[in-house]
Formats: C-alpha cells, structure tokens, sequence
C-alpha cells in the first residue's frame, strides 16, 4: 500500500491529466447537446496541454528564460532551466485550440439554423425524415 | 449509449493509467522529454539568437516553420467562420429598438416607418432586451486603453520576459471584443471594420512569410533572420533577435484580426447587425 502511495504521488500530474481527458471524452461522446460536446472537445484539449506542461517541468528548476542574458558569459546549466519545447508547442497549441473552437461554435450556429435545435438526437430525427421523404 | 461511453472511458482511463506506470516521476530532470534537442535550445540560446526567453527563440527561430503555418491555420479558422455564417443579402428586420438617452424611453419602429439617425439623443438598440448600462460601458473604456499598452508592451517585450506575439494579440484582441460586449457590435465594427480586420489578419501572416521570403531573397535559407543584418547595421546574432521581433509582430497583428474577426461572425451568427 505504502509503495503503491509512492507510486502514484510520484506521477501524480498524469493522474490529474488522464482525470481531465477522461471527463472531456464523456462529454463528446455521451453527451446529446452539441455545445456540451464542444465544452467536452475542449476539456480535453486543455488535459493534452497540462500534460505537456507538466512534463516539462525539471524539480528546482526556473521558468526558460535566461537570466543576465546580455551582460557577458555566465555558465548556464541545463538542469536550471526548465524544457521550453513543450511550451512552445503549447503555446501555438492554446491559440489554434481557440481558433478550432471558434470554427465548432460557428458549425454549431449552423446546425441550430438549420434545424432549430442543438440536441443530436432531435437533428438525426430530422435528418432520418428529411431522408425518407425526398423523391 | 451512455453506459457504453462511460465504460470505454473507464477502460481508457485504465489503460493510459497502467501506461504511466513506464513515465518518468513529476519534475524528473533525466526524463526523455527533457533530453537531446531541448538541452541545446537551453545552452545554445543565448550565443546563437541574444534572446533570453528560450520559448521566443525557439518558437520564431528555431521552429519557425512550424508558428508560420500555426499561424496560417489561425488565418484559416478565420476564414471557416466567415465562410460558414456571413450573411450579406438579409430580410430587414420587422422593426427596430431605438433608446431616447436624455430620458431612457424605448421606442419601436415598425418596419418602413421613417427611422432616427443615431445621433446624441437616440441610440439603436438591440431587438433583445438590453438595458442601459453607463457603468458597463464607462468602466470597460476607461480600462481598454491601459489594456492594449499591455498587449503591445507583452508583444515587444517578448524576448526578455514571458510574451510573444500570440500572447500579445490575444490580449489586444480581448479588448475589443471588451469594448464590442459592453457597447454593441454596430459601433464597434463601425471603429473596426470586418474588412480591416480580414486585411489585418492576411497582413499579419504576410509579415511573417515576407521575412522568410526576404532571407530568401538575401541569399539564406526560408526564415533565416540571420542575413537581415545586410540591411539593418547589426551583426547576425542581433539580426535574429530582431527577425524574431519582426515575426513575432506579425504574429500578433494575425491573431488579434482573426480573434476579433471570428467574435463578429460568432456573436451575430454573421449578420453583424446585432448580437450579444
């Protein structure tokens, strides 16, 4: 029991991130409403982004900007610094994630003129009578 | 269906959870993500680009092909929405809410009956119900200028301390969707247009592709800063730091037209008359 505690707070960031991911699945798939769908679609992409976050992360180690970065040659240790990688993947990630939602919500908007509803199940009850009745 | 979903996210969860028993330990130093590319990023900086934010760097320098086509995708979204919700040709409305200022009485224009100018003493308003919020909309003017000093100060001042361009224009385009809820959309897109806004977010990504094409044109590779010292009087490792600016503006100007693009198209369901 004890090594299994050590276990799991040793890595316990993965267990918040799977949490995250694991709740915005649900949502896309188990939910009828469109934009709760995308709240799921977007819950989930916030769980990939603290993921690469938080493997990013190095114990003792300061944010990736070097400090005394002009005045002369200091000696700079890799382990001071945390991984910036990740967050420059991150960072282009947060703002296409903004950009793709913006494109679900406008999809969205267009079903609900379409079909005056935002439930799926309402919209493929449409969508099977509009199919049965065409010539 | 939803017992179903739930049970194959409980199996998902299980698996990825079994998996990470493999990772590396939170704030692990030696952990594989940690190692090969990124050590050179954190040593090598510094002599290659003079920018002490490693991100900045390695977001406009070292993968700059990479943010030029984040920001194209960007520039595609913002496309998608116009393309799927704007609306030109449009019945009018059956009537029209106009708010007399001076003493706060609303009034219902049917539809062909001959309808005010805006002007000092009647505003138009919202079909919705919207009251009159002075507070709102004194309090969101007072705090959108200091706003966008900072969105302009987080995109120059990028290199030394957390920002960029992509932080900086989200924040400038904040502030107008700020001044475009607590006011209404008509007078906001009457200060910035749908069109400005457009050229705004197609100028921002030619920024960025014309200084790829401008090394290419000076003899280097595509987004290879270091040439652009032939024609500003810098050495080469200057002339990084300031191709990295140059991007990192056009980066902003993209992303702050295409946040404030996307908001018309999204709060009006491209009708841009009223909406929110």
């Amino acid at each position: 029991m004890q090594e299994m505690m050590e276990v799991f707070l040793a890595r316990y960031n993965y267990w918040v991130v799977i949490f995250l991911m694991m709740i915005g699945l649900y949502a896309m798939i188990a939910k009828n409403n469109l934009v709760k769908k995308i709240i799921g679609m977007n819950i989930f992409q916030t769980a990939i982004i603290l993921f690469y976050v938080s493997i990013a992360t190095k114990r003792d180690a300061s944010i990736p900007i070097i400090g005394h970065g002009h005045d002369g040659h200091h000696a700079i240790l890799v382990a001071d610094y945390m991984n910036p990688l990740p967050h420059v993947l991150m960072l282009t990630a947060i703002v296409v994630s903004v950009a793709t939602l913006g494109v679900a919500l406008a999809l969205a908007i267009k079903a609900y003129q379409q079909h005056d509803t935002l439930e799926e199940d309402e919209i493929i009850e449409q969508l099977k009578v509009e199919y049965l009745n065409q010539p | 269906m939803k017992k179903f979903g739930l049970a194959c996210i409980l199996l998902f969860g299980a698996v990825l959870l079994y998996g990470t028993m493999d990772f590396p330990v939170y704030g692990d130093p030696h952990s594989p993500a940690s190692q090969h590319v990124s050590d050179y990023y954190i040593e090598k900086t510094i002599e290659d680009t003079a920018v002490p934010n490693i991100v900045t760097a390695v977001l406009a320098d070292y993968r700059g092909y990479d943010t030029l086509f984040e920001t194209a995708v960007i520039l595609t979204a913002g496309f998608a929405c116009f393309f799927l919700l704007r609306r030109f040709r449009r019945p009018p409305p059956k009537f029209r809410l106009y708010r007399h200022l001076d003493t706060g009485i609303t009034l219902i224009f049917e539809e062909g009956a001959k309808e005010p100018v805006d002007s000092d003493e009647f505003m138009r308003i919202d079909s919705q119900w919207v009251p009159y919020d002075l507070i709102i909309q004194k309090a969101a003017g007072l705090v959108v200028p200091f706003l966008q000093l900072f969105a302009l100060y987080v995109v120059a001042h990028g290199h030394h301390s957390p920002g960029g361009g992509f932080q900086g224009g989200v924040i400038f385009g904040a502030t107008i969707i700020l001044i475009a809820i607590s006011n209404d959309l008509r007078s906001t897109s009457r200060r910035i247009s749908e069109s400005i806004s457009a050229k705004m977010a197609s100028t921002g990504v030619l920024i960025y592709a014309g200084t790829g094409t401008l090394c290419l044109l000076l003899g280097a590779n595509f987004l290879d800063y270091g040439v652009l010292s032939q024609l500003i009087n810098v050495s080469p490792i200057m002339a990084r730091s300031h191709g990295i600016l140059l991007v990192e503006i056009g980066v902003g100007i993209a992303v702050s037209a295409v946040m404030i693009w996307i908001y018309y198209n999204l709060a009006s369901a491209g009708r841009h008359d009223e909406g929110l």
